[in-house]
């Protein structure tokens, strides 16, 4: 193991880890503690220069009107809206390309597959006039479906490498002795790859998921009101409405971060293996 | 038909099963980079007709003021972001034990990289904010003079790239320390018996192993460079005096903002941009490429 193990170390060096933790990951997340703080900080305190002290007392109310006088809670529908769909979409076609690449040997496999790889990798401006253009002309602007279509499409491209390379470590005797019984090619991916895949099924949902909640560049292109905005852009233009209501912009933003931190929470083993792929061989 | 589907199954189904998601990803993406190069050599508001114009669209960026700022600070993006991958990995060896409780210590290291940018950005924006943000209290307790890190242009840049490393380098640890778990641990018991340790083990035995969690870290910082644009609208939206745009703003700004739509401008800066990315692109292909015929 390296570092070596604290516990073959001197007991001065452990109790210095020991205390060492908890005030590296105090100073690391001070923005996000600050920031919480914050959000339960009432008005008045922030009237009277109380920004660091202790809260005179626990405001939750920021967060109730941060709900009721805002349309916050109407833009995080508008983000569920985009996100599932998109997480469905995107993960259905990629087991399909992924078996496709992982499975077949054909003369251009090699290419397609790194098609897909290189256009996951292009700057989203090059795409966007295109892809404005698109979507105005298949009547899906300003629409959930004209952004979780967009979604979709781009997110094939990531899925794709991470599913094919998911099915290529499967082993391909079983397919082989499948062959030899005359089972066709649907049938194998339907009862045999796809029930192996569920794992594979499982991190990118949870990673789609917060890469499309976290989205903000496609939501500033391709939607522009508050009934089809999602949370990013919402919180961007409440954050122009709010000025300097720091209690309120906190209350929002931790919001708005909570789905993605508990989809994260949850599922953290399958989170972790789908963005760690490809770090270990 | 059946018949025919049961001679030629073999050859026809890779096509059938890619079909619907390579249909999708053509016309999403791969033709819209053909598009773009195309449209910027017109002048096009977005609206009329389009007109060609060759390449002017190029010749008026290379006498462009803002184009250069927008470059310069993609740059200076690059070259500290690149700090990530360093400053990632000595989290992931500092939190690599088995102590008690430690699996929510990495959890909660990881935190930022979870939440999105545009909450980030003004988390940040707090941090930074003149009178009562956190840092600007620090600096005028140790200066003496506090500093409005977003509304200096001297300073403005480098506020949100570590804004940005922030997430950035919760990726890089969780990578590394995924990385450190698959280390071979007699590698490293021999090593320790020849005497090898601290920064010696670090760069001859630790490092190489670690070679493919580099990689990935190194193409994800690129990336992420290259793709800011969240941080940038939120935290000072190019300003002040637009001295904190980058191409990726820059190219929004002048296709889809107040300032007018000029289509075939900003598609000209996104050609750039692409271009810039496509060094980088052409590398990592090159590599994966190498590593998947080799096997």
């Amino acid at each position: 193991m390296f570092p070596r193990p604290i516990e073959q170390t001197r007991p001065t060096t452990q109790w210095l880890y020991t205390l060492a933790l908890p005030i590296a990951l105090i100073l690391w997340l001070l923005p996000l503690i600050g920031v919480a703080v914050t959000s339960v900080r009432p008005a008045s305190d922030l009237a009277q220069g109380n920004y660091f002290g202790m809260p005179s007392y626990i405001a939750f109310e920021n967060y109730i009107s941060v709900f009721r006088d805002s349309d916050l809670g109407s833009y995080m529908v508008n983000s569920l809206k985009v996100t599932i769909p998109t997480v469905i979409g995107a993960v259905a076609l990629s087991c399909m390309t992924g078996f496709a690449l992982g499975i077949y040997k054909f003369k251009s496999n090699l290419l397609v597959f790194f098609l897909f790889v290189a256009g996951n990798f292009v700057p989203f401006q090059i795409l966007m006039v295109p892809v404005r253009d698109l979507t105005l002309d298949l009547g899906m602007y300003n629409s959930w479906t004209g952004l979780a279509m967009f979604h979709i499409a781009f997110q094939t491209g990531f899925c794709t490498l991470f599913m094919r390379n998911f099915i290529k470590a499967l082993p391909f005797e079983l397919i082989e002795a499948a062959r030899v019984e005359g089972v066709s090619e649907i049938r194998i991916f339907w009862y045999i790859v796809l029930p192996l895949m569920k794992p594979a099924i499982a991190a990118l949902s949870v990673l789609i998921f917060t890469f499309i909640w976290n989205d903000f560049f496609w939501a500033t292109v391709l939607t522009t009101t508050k009934e089809t905005q999602p949370i990013t852009a919402g919180l961007s233009s409440l954050n122009g409405q709010w000025v300097a209501a720091w209690h309120l912009v906190s209350a929002g933003s931790i919001l708005a971060a909570l789905p993605p931190v508990l989809m994260f929470f949850l599922m953290q083993k399958h989170f972790i293996a789908g963005l760690t792929l490809g770090a270990v061989k | 038909m059946s018949s025919y589907w049961k001679r030629n199954q073999l050859r026809l189904a890779p096509w059938l099963f890619l079909a619907p998601g390579a249909i999708m990803f053509l016309v999403y993406v791969i033709i819209p980079i053909f598009q773009s190069l195309s449209i910027s050599f017109y002048d096009w508001d977005g609206l009329g007709e389009a007109v060609y114009i060759g390449t002017d669209n190029y010749v008026e960026l290379m006498d462009d003021e803002a184009f250069y700022t927008s470059l310069k600070n993609n740059l200076i993006w690059l070259v500290l972001y690149m700090l990530a991958v360093p400053a990632g990995l000595m989290i992931a060896i500092f939190l690599n034990q088995t102590v008690r409780g430690i699996r929510i210590y990495k959890s909660l290291f990881f935190f930022p990289f979870v939440i999105s940018q545009v909450v980030v950005g003004l988390m940040f924006s707090w941090f930074y904010a003149p009178n009562f943000g956190l840092l600007y209290k620090l600096i005028e307790l140790v200066t003496g003079n506090g500093i409005a890190i977003l509304a200096d242009e001297d300073y403005v840049t480098y506020g949100i790239i570590a804004a940005g490393l922030w997430p950035q380098i919760a990726y890089v640890m969780i990578l590394y320390i995924t990385g450190l778990n698959n280390i071979a641990p007699d590698q490293v018991e021999a090593a320790r018996l020849d005497g090898a340790k601290g920064w010696k083990m670090l760069w001859h035995v630790i490092l190489p192993q670690l070679r493919p969690a580099t990689f990935i870290a190194v193409v994800v910082t690129v990336i992420g460079a290259l793709r800011s644009f969240d941080l940038v609208s939120i935290m000072t939206d190019g300003g002040p005096y637009g001295s904190s745009r980058v191409l990726s703003f820059y190219m929004y700004e002048q296709a889809l903002s107040e300032y007018g739509f000029r289509m075939g401008y900003g598609a000209a800066i996104a050609v750039v941009l692409f271009a810039i990315m496509m060094v980088f692109i052409s590398g990592f292909i090159w590599k994966m490429w190498r590593d998947e015929t080799e096997r």
